[in-house]
């Protein structure tokens, strides 16, 4: 008998092969567009060896809407709303990245208080990006109460959003030259409270579920590692590459607007892997409401907008009593201002990484091209090889952890 | 520079030393509102952008961005392909251009960033630039099975077809595209800055003024705007004003109402002004 298996031991024969040598097809399924865990519309062609990931294959584009085509036929006032519907989850940071790029190129002297609430705002959009993100990350791997939560906490920014602009969410409120109006003391006040109060309470209770979580801990840790050279090779910004351990924060490295005069730490991830991210999206909303806190305290009173009356238009009261308001006026929401020729790359901190503006202007009163570099075009690209080798039950995780919109992804 | 746009390091010694590490690969080297833009050759590029990477002294690691813009008005090569790296270590940005158009092949640099691939993806979708070496040029924002490049200059905003859920076929159908209205594309351009329209009156701007000659077109030589619409027929017969029905004088209008018999007397009584 032995001699016999040790005569037969590695011969298979090809004409008659036994079920154990019939090599079997990989699934390949459809994960989306409709499906919740896809946050919006993605389609991912997945290939799998059982329940192993062997393939990645996302397809975007489902909701092009030729943002970048529509901003060319608008003047650089009427294309800004288009911004807030790039990322919805966070509006005024997507302005902010395009205002900035039009400063850049006009130039333009920006008062300090409306410097300080740019900065506060956007640091308000972080708070309330990254509710959504982290409590659909929750959600996506099995928990449904912080979410809830959490959304508690997004509901008040939202709040906040339309007692300073008019709308819960899209904005319009940061605007070449400064910002469209001054806020409320009692909005200010009521932030701040809402600081030391309220948004603590219900983000660590929130958290603290999930933190030290077994359940949330089996899901993430060591799930979709990412190496610091990966990071850097696939383009990674904002918490995936702080995630991998690098510390690069284009707030601290690169600031702008008063960020250079706030006191705050960028916290990075050890493993790389989607717990830390998670984690790092978790201390940047407690660093943000220290930004917060600090605009607050130093903020002064001022003007909120440029007074170059070529680029900003006065305000109506004015616009009613003076005659050359009245000219500005008109001039500005008809035929808009005209930008000098040239060309400028801005790129912000946006909540979910360097979001960038390539802004090609002609000297009209028209962007001639408005490249917009989106946070999500780099990050799910790499989902293929962070993926691999992960079960089909990770890639919500994995998804969940890189943050995804799809108004900016596609545009 | 008083925006308060992102601030990285200087520029300081940039161009120099890209220079220095491109030699002759180099075409133009320009820092306009406060940043470096290296103009390359198509064929050049990998090798700049390898060198751009590894130089001690520039260090741009990572790739961020590839736009693509379109200037129609070049004529040759009229497509830009815009490469913005980032150095991570020395904290600086720089912009790699290179022209192309739509047949000749920009060489991918997904060898160098893997990250490259979609972007230039994109940058095909929309402009329809060719890279050679990039293993997955597919269409990635637009629809499966679009035509046409719609980020390019001529490329209709509307586009070409729309799709609507038919109830008939059961399945999505696509239709050329029919608007109720035209788009408005206001042009609020003002003369005086050089508009591209001509406006009635123009035309004597442009012709050399004789004097004692103030129009030089005669009565006859100026076209009509309706001139089409109003062909002139001959009239069949001398037009007179002999008789009543040649004029047309107290004829009734085609609307109007019969006349009353007395127009002196009120026809209805209690109703009048004076009562």
């Amino acid at each position: 008998m032995s001699d016999y298996l040790e005569q037969i031991e590695g011969v298979t024969d090809a004409a008659s092969p036994t079920l154990g040598d019939i090599d079997i097809q990989n699934y390949t399924i459809n994960f989306g567009p409709q499906h919740p865990a896809a946050h919006g519309v993605l389609r991912l062609v997945l290939e799998l060896d059982g329940e192993i990931i062997e393939r990645v294959d996302p397809h975007v584009g489902l909701l092009h809407r030729g943002t970048e085509k529509l901003i060319e036929h608008k003047t650089y006032m009427q294309a800004l709303p288009y911004f807030d519907r790039l990322d919805y989850c966070s509006p005024m940071c997507m302005e902010h990245s395009y205002v900035l790029a039009i400063e850049k190129l006009l130039d333009l002297e920006v008062p300090i208080r409306a410097q300080y609430l740019r900065v506060f705002f956007a640091e308000l959009t972080r708070i309330k990006n990254h509710m959504l993100n982290l409590g659909s990350h929750i959600m996506d791997v099995g928990a449904m109460t912080p979410n809830l939560w959490l959304f508690e906490i997004r509901e008040d920014c939202m709040g906040f959003y339309e007692r300073a602009s008019g709308a819960r969410m899209h904005a319009a409120y940061l605007r070449p030259g400064g910002v469209h109006q001054d806020v409320p003391l009692k909005l200010l006040a009521d932030i701040g409270e809402w600081l030391d109060t309220r948004l603590p309470r219900l983000f660590e209770d929130a958290i603290s579920l999930v933190a030290d979580n077994r359940i949330f801990k089996q899901r993430n840790v060591d799930i979709a590692t990412v190496s610091r050279e990966d990071a850097i090779k696939w383009g990674f910004s904002g918490p995936m590459i702080r995630g991998s351990g690098l510390a690069w924060d284009l707030r601290k490295s690169q600031p702008y607007d008063v960020y250079a005069k706030m006191d705050f730490d960028v916290p990075v991830g050890t493993r790389g892997d989607c717990y830390d991210r998670f984690m790092v999206r978790v201390e940047e909303v407690r660093q943000s409401a220290r930004i917060m806190r600090q605009c607050l305290n130093e903020m002064p009173d001022g003007p909120i907008a440029s007074f170059d009356r070529k680029v900003v238009p006065p305000k109506r009261g004015e616009m009613k009593r003076s005659m050359e308001a009245l000219i500005h006026h008109f001039k500005l929401y008809t035929e808009g201002f005209h930008v000098p020729a040239g060309d400028v790359y801005v790129a912000t901190e946006s909540p979910k990484g360097e979001f960038g503006v390539y802004l090609v202007a002609d000297g009209s009163n028209k962007p001639y091209r408005c490249k917009i570099r989106p946070t999500a075009f780099s990050h799910l690209q790499a989902a293929d090889f962070m993926s691999k080798g992960h079960m089909l039950a990770d890639t919500t995780a994995i998804l969940g952890a890189m943050d995804i919109v799809f108004g900016e992804c596609d545009r | 520079m008083r925006a308060p746009a992102p601030a990285y390091a200087v520029n300081d010694g940039v161009i120099d030393s890209a220079t220095t590490a491109l030699g002759s690969k180099l075409d133009l080297a320009t820092e306009l509102v406060g940043e470096v833009a290296l103009h390359v050759a198509r064929d050049s590029l990998v090798e700049t952008m390898l060198a751009l990477r590894d130089t001690p002294g520039l260090e741009y690691q990572q790739l961020m961005e590839i736009a693509g813009v379109d200037y129609p008005d070049r004529g040759v090569e009229r497509f830009e392909v815009v490469y913005c790296l980032l150095s991570l270590t020395r904290n600086h940005r720089i912009r790699v251009h290179v022209r192309s158009d739509d047949t000749q092949p920009v060489p991918s640099v997904t060898g160098l960033w893997p990250v490259a691939g979609w972007l230039e993806r994109e940058v095909y979708d929309m402009y329809g630039v060719l890279f050679s070496g990039n293993t997955d040029l597919r269409r990635i924002l637009t629809d499966y099975g679009f035509r046409g490049h719609p980020q390019r200059k001529d490329f209709p905003l509307t586009g070409y077809v729309e799709m609507r859920y038919s109830e008939e076929a059961k399945r999505v159908v696509y239709e050329p595209v029919r608007l109720a209205q035209d788009f408005r594309n206001f042009d609020f351009m003002s003369p005086w800055e050089g508009a591209q329209y001509v406006l009635p009156g123009d035309e004597k701007a442009a012709l050399p003024e004789t004097k004692g000659a103030p129009t030089p077109l005669s009565a006859d030589t100026i076209q009509k705007a309706d001139a089409a619409q109003t062909a002139k027929v001959a009239p069949t017969e001398t037009k007179t004003t002999e008789t009543r029905a040649q004029t047309g004088a107290g004829r009734a209008e085609a609307d109007a109402t019969p006349k009353p018999r007395d127009p002196d007397v009120n026809p209805t009584p209690g109703k009048g002004q004076n009562q």
